[in-house]
């Protein structure tokens, strides 16, 4: 901390860069910085969102997430845990090279982490490739032919309640649900909790049945994979958009824009990319690892 | 930094200091400007414009109930009933709309806070001009996708866009969202721009405490906007994605839960209430000291309660869902705290009471705004104590009670503190003075129209009156036309106040420094402002009290306040806090 003051404390004789409405660059530094912490904070509340439905579901359905989540390439998340901490520590040792000043430390640095976030987004995006050809996606997408580990689905009609039986499934695996209706107008399908009791007689007196699945899965395992998506959707775009941003910090560091003087881009950049990490940290084990 | 040495003088401004409005000229350099004044200005009008369309859908509206089966949307057969009531639905949804995201939360921040909390930081900018531009332009283009997408087939959701309905509904409610997560994005920005200004711009000297008392509510304001904003940020993706890609979070038909979104809704949109409301009790806390040439009653008091609202805001969000299948234990909860919010509002009314009291209060338009305020602020306030309370709104629910209550604190509080907020700094903003007497006239005419058309419907509410529909009862309609005929009154009234505010700009009178006697940084520097802000950066002296009116005496040669060293002499020198203050305060 001290030691990090003091160096700002040198960024004041970075004056080119001082915009007029600031009167030391000093105070521009700590602006900017404190104006990422609010940022990363809105970028946490963003996530947060999703890690609450997470809760919700996982709440609600605890099998389902169970069941789910064997599906997950556990090695490959395992690697791309990996692959994030060094690239985390790549570019902590880049913010450290433009500190002190060190160009080409700090190039070859924000390079690794380049490739760091590359290979991320490539093992990853292997890792959907494989979700797809395989039907593992949201919704009324997720239609699998096959059980986790390749083990064969078996159906198991005790399991159909009676409407769902009386539809014909298609497709060997999850009945679909618009064969029973339009989206969204089977509500008493459903497995939502029954409404808490309201005002006198209001509360639905039977209770709801849930829907099984004729395969032997639990119900609803579309969700688990809707949230999958959505929340290594969301991760995975923020680490391109630092991809592109570190890019452009690397073609400025060759440019040789950056050292003791001024280096606010490369702090700030560093610390988006670290909320990226440990971002990332949190989804592994909650997706990847239930048991 | 600048602790104990005497206050250096501050002159007032002589030879040509400079007009933000005229010193560059181009529609381009009104474009891309970095000026937070211009911005400012630029909110307002977008904003204004916002407000025009809200408000003339609200006369639709209230012209479609004065009569049980419907004035303008009815039909004879069911079919084409059915029909017509689903454009009725539209139009409230888009003066909902129109009204929450487009007018209430982003014009106070954006207009009124963008052209002052620089000025009373002793600030040249925000912390981020680029910024600040960019989020207005963010509000521009959500507000441009709005429009686009009530074009393509106007949502028919509510303002709410309760699902699984608003998954249903053929209306464009993708497009919608998406510019509603732009307005949104806007308001992060804007939240973390004045957050940063508030902590790291303000001049050696202005401490915390010394901050006046809208810059504490702006701040406050901008924890919410930077805290909650993102959760309906994700709960707009998350229901856009769902009619996109049918991932089924909130859909019950596949396995979701639509009590979720609710919860994701209220998490960000009670908060946001406060978003609208808090800034608007920042700008009373302006007005009331200065017009009752009274030091505030209070001032740590009214500061940190609005801190106090913004963080216990975060946690009564479920008092919208006491019926929707909220578990008995939650409610008790949500109740307990949303008795508790009120607290600190209530507070705030006391202190604004307290400074008044004995006061030399002067009526001008900004005071007569700031008594409308206090009256239909409480009004608003008691009435959202009884729907808080468990028993009674399981009655008062989904009635026009709810909307009653809505509208006396969003249009008696927000909107009317805006107005206020606008006749007190429109002189600064814009070099000159308005009609009095007729901005008087305006503003006892919309008190008396927002009365005339609200508390009808608490009574009919408390009747049983169903909101949201476009037909009614025969016995409600006495209720129904006093409310469309005050909805009259304020459209007179907004006709009257574009009238002689229009005429301002043009031929007003041309305004002094200080036309109301204001004790902060802003009536320091000349009206309007140089594209700075201050011709000489202002000093801040040890006794530095932006509510200390002391040494400001009316002079009739200016037509304004002057600053004097000492009683009885009237150099215009402006001399910021360089003189004790009796040690009464
Ligand atoms: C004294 C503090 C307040 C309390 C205790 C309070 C309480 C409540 C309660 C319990 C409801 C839910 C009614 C229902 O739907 O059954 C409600 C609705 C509402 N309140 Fe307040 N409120 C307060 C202040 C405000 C303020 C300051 C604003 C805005 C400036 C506001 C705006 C709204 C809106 C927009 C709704 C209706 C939302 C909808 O269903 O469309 N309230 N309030
Ligand atoms: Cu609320």
């Amino acid at each position: 901390m001290s030691e990090a003051a003091s160096v700002g404390e040198r960024q004041n004789q970075g004056c080119e860069h001082l915009a007029h409405h600031f009167d030391t660059p000093q105070q521009q530094f700590d602006a900017g910085k404190l104006g990422m912490w609010l940022f990363l904070t809105t970028e946490l509340l963003l996530f947060s969102g999703l890690f609450c439905a997470y809760a919700v579901y996982r709440a609600l359905h605890p099998e389902v997430f169970r069941y789910a989540s064997q599906y997950l390439d556990m090695p490959s998340g395992l690697a791309n845990t990996l692959i994030l901490l060094t690239s985390g520590l790549t570019m902590a040792l880049a913010v450290r090279f433009a500190q002190t000043g060190k160009k080409i430390g700090l190039a070859i640095c924000l390079f690794l982490t380049i490739c760091g976030g590359l290979g991320f987004l490539g093992l990853h995006g292997y890792e959907y490739f494989t979700n797809y050809r395989q039907k593992l996606l949201w919704g009324l997408d997720y239609n699998p032919t096959r059980g986790p580990h390749g083990k064969p689905l078996t159906p198991i009609l005790s399991m159909m309640p009676p409407k769902v039986r009386a539809k014909p499934a298609e497709s060997p695996g999850w009945t679909r649900l618009d064969q029973l209706g339009k989206v969204g107008f089977i509500v008493s399908h459903s497995d939502i909790a029954p409404a808490s009791p309201g005002p006198s007689g209001a509360a639905p007196q039977e209770k709801i049945v849930a829907i099984a699945s004729p395969y032997g899965q639990p119900a609803n395992v579309q969700l688990f994979f809707s949230i999958y998506y959505l929340m290594t959707g969301l991760h995975s775009l923020h680490v391109l958009v630092g991809v592109i941003l570190i890019t452009w910090l690397l073609i400025r560091a060759i440019r040789g824009d950056f050292g003791p003087g001024y280096y606010t881009p490369v702090d700030l950049i560093g610390m988006y990319w670290g909320l990226v990490d440990m971002i990332w940290m949190f989804l592994f084990p909650l997706l990847y690892l239930i048991h | 930094m600048a602790s104990a040495t005497a206050a250096p003088h501050v002159h007032a401004p002589t030879d040509s200091p400079g007009n933000y409005l005229t010193d560059k000229r181009g529609i381009a350099s009104w474009l891309f400007t970095l000026d937070h004044k211009r911005l400012g200005v630029m909110y307002l009008i977008v904003g204004m414009l916002a407000f025009f369309v809200g408000g003339m859908l609200a006369e639709v509206i209230r012209t479609q109930l004065l009569v049980p089966q419907g004035l303008i949307f009815n039909g004879q057969t069911p079919q084409a009933a059915y029909a017509a009531y689903k454009h009725y639905n539209q139009v409230f949804t888009l003066h909902g709309i129109i009204m929450v995201f487009m007018v209430l939360i982003p014009v106070i921040p954006g207009a009124l806070g963008n052209f002052t909390v620089p000025l009373l930081l002793g600030a040249k900018d925000v912390a981020f001009p680029r910024l600040n531009l960019l989020s207005f332009w963010l509000y521009v283009f959500g507000t441009v996708l709005a429009i686009i997408s009530t074009l393509l087939g106007a949502v028919d959701t509510g303002w709410t866009f309760y699902t699984p309905f608003s998954i249903q509904t053929e209306t464009y409610v993708v497009v919608m969202v998406l510019g509603l997560f732009l307005i949104g994005f806007s308001s992060i920005l804007t939240g973390l721009n004045f957050i940063v200004s508030i902590h790291k711009l303000r001049r050696p000297g202005m401490s915390w405490f010394r901050l006046p008392l809208f810059l504490w509510a702006t701040y406050a304001t901008s924890i919410i906007q930077v805290a909650a904003t993102p959760v309906i940020g994700v709960t707009l993706v998350l229901l856009a994605l769902e009619r996109i890609m049918h991932i089924g979070i909130f859909n019950p038909a596949l396995g979701g839960n639509p009590l979720l979104f609710q919860d994701f809704f209220w998490f960000y949109s009670h908060p946001a209430v406060y978003i609208m409301i808090l800034p608007a009790m920042g700008i009373i806390s302006e007005i009331v000291p200065v017009f009752s040439r009274k030091h505030i009653f209070g001032y740590e008091a009214i500061a940190l309660s609005s801190l106090a609202i913004a963080l216990i805001g975060f946690l009564v969000w479920g008092h919208h869902m006491y019926v929707n299948g909220q578990s008995a234990e939650l409610d008790a909860i949500f109740s307990f705290l949303t008795f508790l919010v009120a607290v600190p509002s209530a507070i705030k009314v006391f202190n604004w009471l307290g400074t008044m009291y004995k006061g030399a209060i002067v009526l001008h338009t900004p005071m007569l705004y700031a008594i409308s305020f206090l009256i239909l602020f409480t009004i608003g306030g008691l009435t959202g104590v009884i729907l808080g309370a468990l028993a009674t709104n399981v009655v008062l629910h989904d009635t026009y009670f709810v909307v009653g209550h809505f509208h006396y604190v969003m249009f008696g509080g927000t909107i009317i503190a805006f107005l206020g907020g606008l006749h007190y700094w429109w002189p600064k903003m814009f070099g000159r003075m308005y009609n009095e007497t007729l901005a008087r006239i305006a503003c006892i005419l919309l008190f008396i129209g927002v009365n005339v058309t609200f508390f009808p419907q608490l009574i009919v509410g408390a009747e049983g009156m169903p909101r949201r529909y476009a037909h009614y009862l025969p016995v409600y309609q006495p209720y129904m036309v006093a409310s469309s005929i005050g909805a009259y009154i304020q459209l007179a009234a907004f006709l009257l106040m574009a009238g002689y505010l229009i005429h301002s700009l043009a031929r007003g009178k041309k305004a002094p420094v200080n036309p109301w006697g204001g004790g902060s940084l802003e009536w320091t520097t000349s009206s309007p402002p140089p594209e700075d802000n201050f011709q000489v950066a202002p000093e801040i002296g040890d006794h530095y009290d932006p509510y200390d009116y002391h040494h400001l005496v009316y002079d009739a040669n200016v037509g304004g306040y002057v600053h004097v060293d000492s009683p009885g002499h009237d150099a215009p020198v402006y001399v910021v806090g360089s003189i004790p203050r009796p040690v009464a305060g």
